[in-house]
């Protein structure tokens, strides 16, 4: 900047000048379609979904200023609110681990050195590009309680199955295992972390006689760890925003035991047309994802391990 | 030694194939109910094969609904927001890499940031805004907001621009080209295998979206596919081979991208996970 002031304007550094202003408006012009969009369709609405978490807002109808009624409601007078949150954390109690641990057994299986591991990544993965309303009827046909394949098959061996999408106490057990079935993408990001393992590594522990599970828990389980990481935040996201499985499968039912966090959110809105309370819901879900979020980045500074960490920090 | 080795390796084809097996049989479900009859629907115990293959269901089950009709707007709308993300996408990905500008890291923390917001918390004002637009029950509130860019598209292509060597545009500025065809001639052919990794995403994404439609669609004659499917379901509860038969028909298009792209999906997981 300084050297630009010592120079003598002359009418050829005047243009210049002119031009470099130019210059400098080029890559706003680049970055422009995202800035629209995202004060249209993401700033605009978010702010506008917290002014009016403050009002009784129906979609028709008067408009009142309302302040932490909404908030108030929910917490003190609305078994609803816990009842799908509750539904919501259980779902994730068992999903986010099982499908973290399944997605890491399919990878860790494909990536021994077996013949065809690129024919049985494709059967793991293929069920992941199916999702929303086809993966939801396939697997009501799968579970079906008299007709379906999953209790035929469990009858072979001598075990009577639920009537899975009728029972209250099984229906979001269906659920955990149909989302199961599209743990694909998972399972890729966790192969490419295990092929980044350098091989020397696991020369080196078996040449000190280190078994298997030694080998698994101290080197692969800390190398994979960022991996874990990301893997772990994306499911917790994702287990809040369960909401097309169970608009189709069960409706919420049997008796609201399937009946998700997303799911309120949704009907107060949309069944509802309580926009104002909806839009309070819709916050506090936001602000309980963002603290899981923190939390488990938190954390992560005690398991997560960093291999380049050492050399960044000179 | 040699022993213990075949013994594991047996091991892990058993496994393997015992967990493909679980994994192909929903699939095989779908394919056996849609071909069954209607008597064969409620036999107890279920058939695994049907005893006639009833390949009517199909034609049958989708010319019940204007499925059809469902097929094009799905068609219009997952064609019209993959080239709407491709072009945005890019060109600001564009930008964030290789320019230097006021603002430009804190911008870049926001985009990232915005992956993190629940779609529901925009829900609500996204519909009440379209409302306003005149969006509501045309296809243009699923296309129109796919013209402003993805985080996640944004994200992937300009880590990818980043990793080009810098020299290029020089050598290219040199000849004499500006920034806009520096970005169309040089960058667009580079960064084709993240174009194309993206396209798959977005076609797949859009294609099996069911909430858009749902909050924004009201007539049938502007339902997509899965719209229609669940309408479908509503009003054919107990014809499952139908309701099979349009799944299935309905998932052609996302296997045969996969098949035809299975290559990209495999090195572009890679890329999300190198965060």
């Amino acid at each position: 900047m300084k050297s630009d002031l010592s120079v003598n304007i002359t009418p050829s550094s005047i243009q210049l000048k002119r031009r470099n202003k130019w210059t400098k408006l080029i890559p706003y012009l680049f970055i422009a379609p995202w800035i629209i969009g995202f004060v249209v369709f993401t700033l605009g609405p978010l702010l506008f979904s917290f002014v009016i978490s403050f009002f009784d807002w129906p979609i028709v109808g008067e408009r009142k200023f309302i302040g932490f009624s909404n908030y108030i409601t929910m917490f003190t007078d609305d078994p609803l609110f816990w009842h799908s949150l509750w539904v919501t954390v259980k779902f994730a109690l068992f999903f986010v681990p099982i499908n973290i641990i399944l997605a890491l057994l399919l990878a860790i299986l494909l990536n021994q050195k077996v013949k065809g591991s690129s024919l049985f990544r494709t059967f793991f993965y293929v069920p992941s590009v199916i999702s929303g309303v086809a993966l939801a009827m396939i697997w009501g046909t799968v579970f079906d309680g008299e007709y379906g394949i999953l209790n035929y098959l469990l009858s072979l061996i001598g075990i009577e199955g639920p009537n899975w999408l009728n029972s209250t106490s099984w229906a979001l057990v269906a659920m955990v295992i149909a989302s199961l079935w599209g743990q694909g993408t998972m399972m890729l990001i966790f192969l490419a972390g295990l092929k980044n393992i350098p091989q020397d590594l696991y020369e080196a522990a078996e040449i000190d006689g280190a078994g298997k599970i030694f080998q698994f828990f101290k080197i692969t389980v800390p190398l994979l760890s960022p991996t874990i990481l990301f893997n772990l935040i994306m499911t917790i996201i994702g287990a809040f925003q369960q909401l097309t499985l169970a608009l189709v499968l069960t409706g919420g039912g049997p008796l609201q035991s399937t009946y998700f966090y997303a799911m309120y959110v949704y009907e107060n809105a949309f069944k509802y047309f309580k926009m104002g309370y909806s839009s309070a819901n819709a916050w506090i879900m936001f602000l309980i994802v963002l603290a899981l979020t923190l939390l488990v980045f938190k954390s992560s500074s005690m398991w997560v391990y960093y291999e380049n960490e050492v050399k960044n920090e000179k | 030694m040699k022993r213990k080795k075949s013994v594991r390796k047996s091991f892990v084809y058993g496994l393997l194939i015992a967990l493909s097996l679980l994994f192909l049989l929903p699939f095989f479900w779908m394919v056996m109910t849609s071909l069954k009859g209607p008597e064969e629907l409620s036999q107890f115990p279920p058939k695994l094969f049907p005893s006639e293959w009833h390949f009517e269901n199909f034609a049958k089950a989708w010319n019940s609904q204007p499925f059809n009709l469902f097929l094009i707007n799905s068609l219009i709308v997952t064609a019209l927001t993959t080239i709407g993300q491709i072009v945005s996408s890019t060109l600001v990905a564009y930008g964030f890499a290789r320019f230097k500008f006021k603002g430009r890291d804190s911008l870049f923390i926001i985009l990232l940031a915005t992956m993190m917001i629940p779609w529901e918390v925009t829900m609500i004002p996204q519909y009440m805004e379209f409302n306003l637009f005149g969006w509501i029950n045309t296809l243009k509130a699923l296309i129109i907001p796919s013209w402003f860019g993805s985080a996640f598209y944004i994200f992937l292509l300009r880590q990818f621009i980043m990793s080009i060597p810098k020299e290029l545009d020089e050598a290219a500025r040199i000849d004499g080209a500006n920034v806009f065809q520096i970005y169309y001639k040089i960058y667009l052919p580079l960064v084709w295998p993240v174009i194309v990794l993206i396209a798959v995403f977005n076609i797949l994404g859009s294609w099996n979206d069911y909430l858009g439609p749902l909050i924004f669609l009201n007539d049938q004659s502007k339902y997509t596919l899965t719209l229609g499917l669940a309408q479908f379901k509503g009003v054919h509860d107990v014809n499952t081979s139908g309701i099979m038969a349009v799944t299935f028909l309905i998932s052609i298009v996302p296997l045969v991208i996969f098949f035809l792209a299975q290559k990209k999906i495999v090195e572009g997981a890679q890329t999300t996970g190198l965060k």
